[in-house]
């Protein structure tokens, strides 16, 4: 291989483990196969790569485990396209490509010792997971943490064992929403915004992360603002069809902003700015 | 060493002879009706006259080129194990495009800027664009449709180019712009040119005053076409025409966008990048089939966005058109980017 940095080359790693989280999400841990660069590794929470299959194509996921833990990457790949489908036939022990880090981070130092608010809908809770798990890895550098999760129904809640864990630990608020009644399911029922602002969370010193479909976070938006939660209080992430990765192929573009290389995480203050093409 | 050369005309073909022996030399020859930028041949038809069809933005940037070839492979102690392989290839051969036009060597300085001047420069066009020299020649008349000094360029911009050229009567006068230029410049062929350089100059003034200017100046403009984003009725009736099928951008000297897709046959296969264009629906539809330039006006608005506000914001204001005509010639509807540009001023 050339001394050149190729990136457009993936690393390839192996998937050492594979989750079923809902019928139709899978988490794929996976570790590069060259142990060098694997130990090597540093990356941002909220920071993405790109999968590879061979013959199939790439596609963007956030790296879901957090910097702090670095014995595999995990992505969560919901079932949409075709590489999606391709990634979701894998088994344990299959070779995939990773090109990652890409894009941009949560600017987590900003958040030291504020409440942090999250609030996520269905696969959305994925790029959460990440700064989630960082934050409460080194939880003495914030404040409150409450996170709103909600999914469609408990099946479509991902990562189940964790949502247990936050729900049982102390210093974590957990609050569990699925839309509609289900059989057994004893906990919240409401879409996500609406459980937002029945908890009503104050905005003081408090910085809101929110992930999940479009519809949610217009209305999650929507919430905030009548909770007087200030623009640059407010933190989500984008996502575009995406090539390159790394700002070229001007496939990503938002005016001036490449969502793959300026983003994906944007303050509601940035994106105000931006041309409305979502 | 003289410092500008000159070369009569009938000297030009033994100059690409020559240069051939080093290079794989790039000129513009006719095919059928059109001009074309093909490898140079002793006895090829040069055709020096107009502009080429297509921009030379392919020798340096291919329509399709191989990323990189994987390969499975079935591991011999344990058949059900198979190892991968990819395979880079990043070597390129030195390269001559002669007889670009300015408003082409231009092109591949609005592509500097994306590919080259950033923390992750691409290797294939890096690769390529340091072993290319680009020797332009100056117009000596504007084709229909130009309008590079509306852009802040002109017939004889040497920005991108390694040498220039200027047609004067029975020859050419050269001028090398950079030390690439000076090492084509020293072949044995040129005479002085230092008693021409005058009568360049001239020539160039006065082509320049014959380009036509849709528009005088682009100050604030994209900050204007920013403001018109939401305004679809505007962009509906600057696109009524558009039949979406971008030749415009294929035609393009500075469109750089691509598309990168896998192909396989057996065991192994070749990561392919391609040229692709923001004027196709399918540029930017997702996987969970929402599109964020769902109609044809929302898609022409982000060409003309992106080459004269998006561009121009992120890069200390160059505009990233080069006022070629090339896509106002040859929109197969008569869309005409300049006539865009200066309604939206106007609006
Ligand atoms: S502007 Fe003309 S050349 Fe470009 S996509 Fe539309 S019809 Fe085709
Ligand atoms: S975004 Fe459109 S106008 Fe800009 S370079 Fe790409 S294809 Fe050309
Ligand atoms: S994915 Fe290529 S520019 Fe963003």
């Amino acid at each position: 291989m050339s001394s050149i940095h190729n990136p457009y080359l993936p690393e390839i790693g192996t998937v050492i483990k594979i989750i079923d989280e809902t019928p139709n999400i899978k988490s794929f841990q996976v570790v590069l196969n060259n142990p060098e660069k694997m130990k090597n590794f540093t990356f941002e929470p909220g920071q993405v790569g790109q999968l590879s299959l061979f013959g199939v194509g790439e596609s963007t996921f956030v790296i879901n485990s957090p910097p702090t833990r670095m014995d595999y990457l995990q992505f969560s790949v919901m079932k949409a396209g075709e590489v999606t489908s391709a990634l979701h036939e894998l088994a344990e022990g299959d070779q995939i490509g990773v090109r990652a880090p890409l894009g941009n981070w949560f600017p987590y130092a900003q958040m030291k010792g504020k409440q942090i608010l999250f609030i996520g809908g269905g696969i959305g809770l994925a790029p959460l997971r990440t700064l989630i798990l960082f934050m409460l890895d080194q939880r003495a550098d914030y404040g409150d943490i409450t996170i709103i999760y909600g999914a469609r129904t408990p099946n479509d809640l991902c990562y189940k064992d964790e949502l247990k864990e936050w729900e049982e630990r102390s210093d974590v608020n957990m609050i569990l929403t699925v839309d509609n009644e289900f059989p057994g399911w004893d906990k919240r029922v409401g879409l996500v915004p609406n459980v937002l602002k029945e908890v009503a969370p104050s905005p003081e010193n408090t910085v809101a992360i929110t992930c999940g479909p479009p519809i949610m976070i217009k209305f999650t938006l929507q919430a905030l603002s009548e909770l007087k939660f200030k623009d640059d209080q407010i933190i989500t992430t984008l996502e575009k069809r995406m090539k390159c990765g790394i700002g070229i192929c001007g496939r990503c573009n938002i005016g001036t902003m490449y969502v793959c290389k300026d983003g994906p995480v944007f303050s509601l203050t940035q994106l105000n700015e931006l041309p409305a093409e979502l | 060493m003289a410092d500008t050369g000159f070369l009569p005309k009938e000297n030009l073909p033994a100059l690409l002879e020559a240069l051939s022996k080093k290079f794989a030399v790039f000129a513009p020859v006719l095919d059928g009706e059109v001009v074309l930028f093909k490898r140079f041949a002793p006895g090829a038809t040069l055709c020096l006259t107009r502009p080429a069809n297509l921009p030379p933005k392919g020798i340096i940037f291919p329509q399709s080129e191989t990323l990189f070839n994987f390969n499975f492979k079935k591991d011999p102690e344990d058949p059900k194990k198979t190892s991968l392989e990819l395979k880079e290839n990043l070597d390129f051969v030195p390269t001559i495009i002669f007889g670009s036009r300015p408003c082409d060597a231009q092109g591949f300085r609005i592509y500097d800027r994306v590919y080259l001047e950033t923390d992750t420069a691409d290797p294939y066009y890096k690769g390529r664009r340091e072993k290319t020299t680009i020797i332009t020649l100056a117009c000596n008349a504007p084709s229909p449709g130009c309008f590079c000094t509306s852009v802040g360029r002109g017939p004889a911009e040497s920005d991108g180019s390694d040498l220039m050229m200027t047609e004067l009567g029975k020859g050419y006068f050269f001028e090398p712009m950079t030390e690439k230029g000076k090492e084509i410049f020293k072949d044995s062929l040129f005479e002085d040119g230092s008693a021409y350089k005058e009568q360049a100059q001239k020539a160039h003034e006065r082509v320049s005053a014959l380009v036509k200017k849709p528009f005088a100046i682009l100050e604030g403009t994209p900050e204007k076409l920013l403001s018109l984003f939401e305004n679809s009725q505007f962009w509906e009736g600057e696109t009524a025409k558009c039949i979406s099928c971008g030749a415009c951008t294929y035609l393009c000297p500075t469109c750089y966008c691509f598309n990168i897709t896998d192909e396989q046959v057996g065991n192994s296969g070749e990561r392919i990048r391609s040229w692709d264009a923001c004027m196709f629906f399918h540029f930017t539809l997702e996987a969970s089939s929402h599109n964020p330039r769902q109609n044809k006006h929302q898609r022409l608005k982000n060409r003309v966005g992106h080459k004269f506000s998006y561009y121009p914001k992120k890069y200390q204001g160059v505009i990233a058109c080069c006022g070629c005509g090339r896509c106002i010639r040859y929109c197969p509807m008569s869309v005409d980017i300049s006539e865009i540009v200066a309604h939206a001023q106007g609006a």
